[in-house]
């Protein structure tokens, strides 16, 4: 079971320092408070919370974007020292992220072509043509063509430039994949699209993947594992459905009543309480 | 008569490839006390349609409609003067940004009390007593401090309230609210749409709720018109909608809900349409309403 622990958090923790001023003393924000948690090689651990609790402030740690206040960061078995300039670029490479907004994470004046080489310019040796090859397969990995390689971004929907994120998250060929709500900009067709494609290449090359989402019923449908996360701490944690079927924390149970039900069920309930009050 | 009947609206936008039809012929009607939900996705014209209606669209988009009948009064042929006097009292309408659609440059208190004046002419304490009270009823702490902050110093659900108190402080007969929770969290989402759901049961007012959200159509909705590249797919009731939805599209959009997943992989529109490619409305949702 240890050998097979790709990512390991061990009371990690954030702060970050608002400078004082004139009569106003410096204040210490809290933003991650001591989190810990194992993640198996090709699992999904999705972590959910509401906006400022502290789910993206995790993300950017694991991703080496923000550096820890205190605690460790073992990543396939090796700890990582995460003090900038001593993180190799070896380092760098298994672990990448996409972010939520696919309008605001590609370069307006950079072609997908090259959005997907650069990577391999900065990282690899490789040709100009082998480069162009890699791209061009991941492209259609990820189900776009070779006839999008030479294209701009803004000619591009949300769902696809989602994808493109993607196929530059899996140009190194990382093993861990943090994805901070990878689909909550998107259609809801288009979301299930984007949704079987990570299950696709999650099958294909054994990706573990860190899934942040404020979507239970998406939670529910891609996660093995989940954490909620509250004010900077992680509330519950457990597989999905130990966290599903008995929410153990106030804030969870109050996060699944404040979830919008679909079933036929509770839209018969709804429809039966509204007639009886009008009734009355 | 219905309380807002629009009979073969159609939007159009000039672009250099020609005109764009964003609306297509869609024909929409609301009663009072009505809750109806226009679901559709991005594109598919379900906030177009309303804005047409409210004459919030640039000069350039050619509108263009059969009837556009509000109380029995067409619209359309209203001037620009007595049509701002009906929008923002007997029409208003809740937008998807709340922060963004506030004007930064005033507080909340001015905002508010700006509509106060213009539509009811109310005199400062009397504009005053009203804001206060507007504030306390969509549930803002301390409505007196709260008048003169400025909509930076809010959150993004606090935001959403002052929108709120602001759509209803004429007491509007129909209230249109375009995506109001979709920038906020599941919890506040909740609060939010509680809120508005309260307000329209005590109020009767006419209720629209555009949304993307078939969650926000179940909890809310008494009536569903389901849109798709600025046609009408489909009208019913929302029990039946979610129990035997008619048109393809509403099948497909059901089937892509995470939690009606079968297997592993998730069902897709396009999968509902193979070598059928684009979906089609259903009988009763082209015809035109009578």
């Amino acid at each position: 079971m240890s050998t097979d622990t790709m990512l390991e958090v061990r009371d990690i923790k954030r702060d970050y320092e608002l400078p004082g001023g004139f009569m106003k003393p410096k204040k210490t924000i809290h933003a991650v408070k001591g989190v810990s948690f194992k993640l198996e090689r090709g699992k999904t651990l999705a972590i959910v919370g509401e906006s400022g609790c502290g789910k993206s402030t995790l993300a950017r740690m694991i991703t080496f974007i923000d550096e820890p206040t205190a605690g460790d960061l073992i990543i396939d078995g090796q700890k990582m020292d995460t003090r900038p300039g001593h993180l190799t670029s070896e380092m760098r490479q298994k672990v990448q992220i996409v972010f939520q907004n696919p309008y605001g994470s590609l370069n307006p004046r950079q072609k997908i072509g090259d959005v997907l080489g650069e990577p391999l310019l900065i990282n690899t040796d490789m040709s100009a043509n082998d480069r162009r090859d890699r791209a061009t397969e991941m492209l259609i990995k990820v189900g776009l063509g070779p006839e999008h390689y030479n294209r701009y971004p803004h000619m591009f929907s949300g769902g696809q430039r989602q994808r493109i994120a993607i196929a530059r998250a899996l140009m190194m060929n990382p093993k861990l994949l943090v994805l901070d709500e990878p689909v909550s900009a998107l259609d809801l067709s288009v979301q299930a699209q984007v949704l079987n494609l990570l299950a696709d290449l999650q099958d294909e090359f054994n990706l573990t993947y860190v899934f942040i989402s404020h979507d239970l019923s998406v939670v529910r449908y891609i996660a093995d594992e989940v954490m909620v996360m509250y004010f900077g701490e992680a509330v519950e944690y457990g597989t999905r459905d130990e966290v599903f079927s008995a929410p153990k924390h106030e804030y969870t149970q109050t996060l699944f009543k404040a979830t919008p039900k679909a079933d036929v069920e509770s839209i018969r309930a709804r429809v039966a309480a509204k007639k009886a009050a009008s009734a009355a | 008569m219905s309380l807002l009947q629009i009979d073969n609206l159609t939007v159009e936008f000039e672009t250099s490839t020609g005109w764009f039809r964003a609306v297509d012929g869609v024909s929409v009607s609301v009663d009072n006390a009505e809750v109806l939900a226009i679901v559709g996705e991005s594109g598919s014209g379900k906030s177009v349609s309303m804005l047409a209606v409210m004459g919030l669209l640039p000069a350039t988009a050619k509108i263009t409609a059969d009837r556009m009948l509000f109380e029995g009064q067409d619209i359309q042929k209203l001037s620009g003067s007595e049509r701002r006097k009906l929008i923002g009292k007997d029409i208003a309408m809740i937008f998807q940004e709340p922060v963004a659609s506030l004007n930064p440059c005033f507080t909340v208190g001015f905002q508010i009390e700006e509509v106060l004046r213009i539509h009811l002419g109310l005199d400062k304490k009397a504009r005053r007593a009203r804001a206060i009270e507007l504030f306390k009823l969509v549930g803002l702490p301390n409505p007196e401090e709260r008048l003169n902050a400025y909509p930076h110093q809010m959150s993004g659900g606090q935001c959403q309230r002052v929108m709120i108190a602001i759509a209803i402080a004429c007491d509007p007969k129909l209230l249109i609210a375009d995506e109001p929770t979709t920038a906020l969290d599941v919890t506040i989402q909740k609060q939010i749409l509680d809120l508005i759901m309260d307000l329209q049961a005590r109020t009767g007012m006419g209720l629209i709720m555009i949304t993307h959200d078939m969650g926000v159509v179940a909890e809310t909705a008494d009536r569903v018109v389901v849109q798709y590249k600025g046609r009408k797919m489909e009208e019913a009731d929302v029990l039946s909608l979610f129990e035997n939805p008619q048109s393809n599209y509403t099948k497909a959009l059901l089937a892509a809900l995470p939690e009606n997943a079968t297997g592993d992989r998730l069902t897709t529109v396009s999968d509902f349409f193979d070598g059928n490619p684009e979906p089609a409305p259903t009988a009763s949702a082209t015809g035109v309403n009578a």
